[in-house]
């Protein structure tokens, strides 16, 4: 295949001649490393953290190469050639992940250097989805389509990618360091629980700024970020995130892994971090590191709207099962006559962020046809086709029927963020996948999901929280107990703009018994629920005290 | 090398447990000293023989066929006593295929 070319508004990142130079440079040189591994002229103690650098972990069962899908967008040609890859070197099928990556978890090791060729082929790479470097930044799946929208993040979320690629300052960061960026007053991204959230926004003048909060994570120590900063210029975006890493990169205790993040110095220093970091700022070469208006213009062009037609608002067809994936799957686009459809890949009782070949051809055919071939990931493991004529949904809705894609679950109880858990991380004390499709068979009845209304149930298979449990409205924590897994139950998170961190309810659940407790959660929330109350809104109204009492107390 | 290997002496027989370096897949080696794909094929070894075992499978990581040595106590079948090591043994207990 050739490298990609881009039409005029190709809506993403875009590489030129020496981009592509670098990564065939960079393939060769990891395939010399991997026949050096293979031959024995390297141990793994030299081989792991060259591997790393490329994505590729050892996991329970296998080898996982983990790949960048920058701030989650992708075209046509490269899910295409996703689903090429996993047809070829894996097992059929990748999953989404939180970050808007995707993972490939039966990669054998000789294979690496091909599959990323592959993935050279279409732009794309394994490149920091690993180590303690600056990871890919995550962005609103709705970007450049929401009605809401008042900054367009991609545009900004591109140029963190070109400052934080490579960046040799902050390659050997004491820990890993993930950007969230939104360009929406409502929160998509759960930018406050992010090393560094970013909300982009406009003052009185139009201008552009930057809202920046720092010292947000989940893990083992949950915190929601610090607000530094209400009000950063456009042109000094860069200069000002550069102080804030400077400030982490000088002082994050690289001693001790569990406190090394940033959150960990953010809380410690609380006031005084925001001083260090003005500090940097205002004795850094400014010009130097000043966005020049022309740069971002540029690159913002790459972003711009698509040819969209001329068309009015219309009404969806009657059809009754159509009008129930629409209510689930549809939402609001800024241009009339357009739609973004989400696409669960979260059928009920499947592996939540899982795709097939097939699926992921399938999508990628379907975006080509009804979206200007863009595709989004989201971080709650979906994919998004941003922009559908709303004469074509139904169409749309067939194709994605006919692929296994059309179940009308978003935002509800059975749309389940969870991590790969002790089915494939080599990190976890238990499984997060089965009670995952355990609970969505459990309420697997369309209109009881719709009575329940927005729950947000997340499942991480360890303390490291992959999957968010700490900031859902039911997250699930499994740990192991003497060489058995367990669950607990925590309440109350919120990952958007009143974000929280879930309290711990009590002692933890057998595997046997944490989808009953869960349901006993919901029959509990709708018992006292009062009209138009969310599962959180509840919790939040009432306290634990009668959730613990319907799971604790004796029968 | 592994540290868990060393972790604790062994109070139950033992076979041992890896990667297997070319294509990641897990590998169990016991008394007979060759590493196999099933663990149904590797005889334990005693507990006061963990010691020995323990050495010669490190050897084959030595010689980089495997990755991450680790010993794994078990029961009859032999049948790995903890949840996380009976999962390497039947690998994921969700479908690990494209449907």
């Amino acid at each position: 295949m050739n490298a990609l070319t881009y039409p005029p508004h190709a809506r993403t990142y875009r590489y030129d001649e020496i981009d592509r130079e670098f990564l065939q440079e960079r393939i060769a040189e990891f395939r010399g490393q991997v026949e050096r591994r293979l031959k024995g002229e390297l141990t793994e103690d030299e081989f792991k953290p060259l591997r790393l650098m490329n994505g590729l972990y050892l996991q329970l069962h296998a080898y996982m190469l983990r790949i960048a899908i920058p701030y989650g967008l992708l075209n046509s040609a490269q899910l295409r050639q996703l689903g090429r890859i996993a047809r070829r070197w894996d097992r059929g099928f990748g999953h989404f992940t939180t970050r808007q990556n995707i993972q490939f978890n039966w990669t054998r090791l000789e294979d690496v250097p091909a599959m990323l060729e592959a993935l050279a082929e279409v732009d794309m790479h394994a490149i920091q989805t690993s180590g303690n470097c600056i990871r890919n930044t995550t962005t609103d799946e709705y970007a450049g389509a929401s009605p809401d929208e008042v900054v367009d993040p991609r545009v900004y979320a591109e140029i963190l990618r070109q400052w934080s690629t490579l960046h040799p300052e902050f390659t050997w960061l004491p820990r890993k360091f993930k950007i969230a960026i939104t360009g929406s007053p409502h929160d998509r991204v759960a930018a406050q629980v992010h090393d560094v959230g970013v909300l982009a926004k406009r003052n009185a003048r139009g201008e552009v700024g930057f809202e920046v909060y720092a010292g947000g994570g989940l893990g083992r120590t949950p915190i929601i970020a610090r607000k530094l900063r209400d009000w950063v210029p456009e042109a000094e975006f860069l200069a000002y995130m550069e102080a804030v890493l400077r400030v982490y990169n000088a002082l994050g205790q690289r001693d001790n892994i569990y406190k090394a993040r940033i959150k960990i110095l953010v809380r410690d220093l609380g006031a005084e971090f925001t001083q260090m970091v003005e500090r940097e700022y205002e004795r850094m070469p400014r010009d130097k590191y000043r966005l020049d208006p022309e740069i971002v213009a540029a690159i913002g062009a790459h972003f711009a709207p698509p040819p969209f037609a001329a068309l009015q608002d219309q009404p969806l067809p009657e059809d009754r099962e159509f009008r129930a994936w629409a209510a689930a799957s549809i939402r609001a686009h800024k241009q009339p006559g357009y739609a973004s459809v989400t696409i669960s890949l979260k059928p009920i009782g499947g592996i939540p962020g899982d795709a097939s070949a097939d699926q992921m051809e399938a999508v990628a055919d379907l975006a080509e046809r009804h979206s200007f071939g863009e595709i989004r990931v989201t971080h709650v493991q979906n994919l998004v086709l941003p922009h559908v004529r709303q004469e074509d949904l139904f169409t749309l809705w067939q194709g994605l029927r006919a692929a296994g894609l059309a179940t009308p679950n978003i935002g509800l109880i059975s749309d389940i963020i969870a991590c790969p858990g002790m089915d494939y991380c080599a990190l976890a004390t238990a499984r997060s996948i089965p009670i995952a499709q355990q609970i969505s068979e459990r309420f697997a009845d369309l209109d009881r999901q719709h009575a329940i209304g927005e729950c947000f149930i997340n499942i991480s298979g360890c303390i490291n929280a992959c999957g968010h449990h700490h900031v859902a409205h039911i997250g699930i924590l499994g740990v192991d107990k003497r060489g058995e897994e367990v669950y607990q139950i925590t309440l109350g998170g919120s990952a958007t703009n009143d974000a929280s961190i879930g309290e711990l309810i009590g002692p933890a659940f057998s595997y046997d018994t944490i989808v009953d407790a869960v349901e006993t959660l919901i029959a509990t929330y709708v018992a006292h629920r009062t009209a138009g109350e969310r599962f959180i809104d509840t919790y939040r109204r009432l306290g634990a005290a009668p959730f613990k009492e319907a799971l604790y107390a004796p029968a | 090398m592994s540290t868990k290997a060393k972790a604790r002496p062994a109070t139950a027989p033992v076979v041992f447990t890896a990667n297997r370096l070319r294509d990641g897949r897990v590998v169990w080696f016991g008394a007979e000293g060759i590493w196999q794909d099933r663990i149904a094929a590797v005889t334990p070894f005693a507990p006061e023989a963990a010691e020995t075992g323990l050495a010669e499978a490190q050897q084959a990581e030595r010689q980089q066929q495997v990755v991450g040595v680790y010993a794994v106590e078990v029961g009859p079948g032999p049948t790995p006593l903890k949840f996380r090591e009976r999962l390497r043994v039947s690998g994921p207990s969700v479908a690990a295929e494209a449907a």
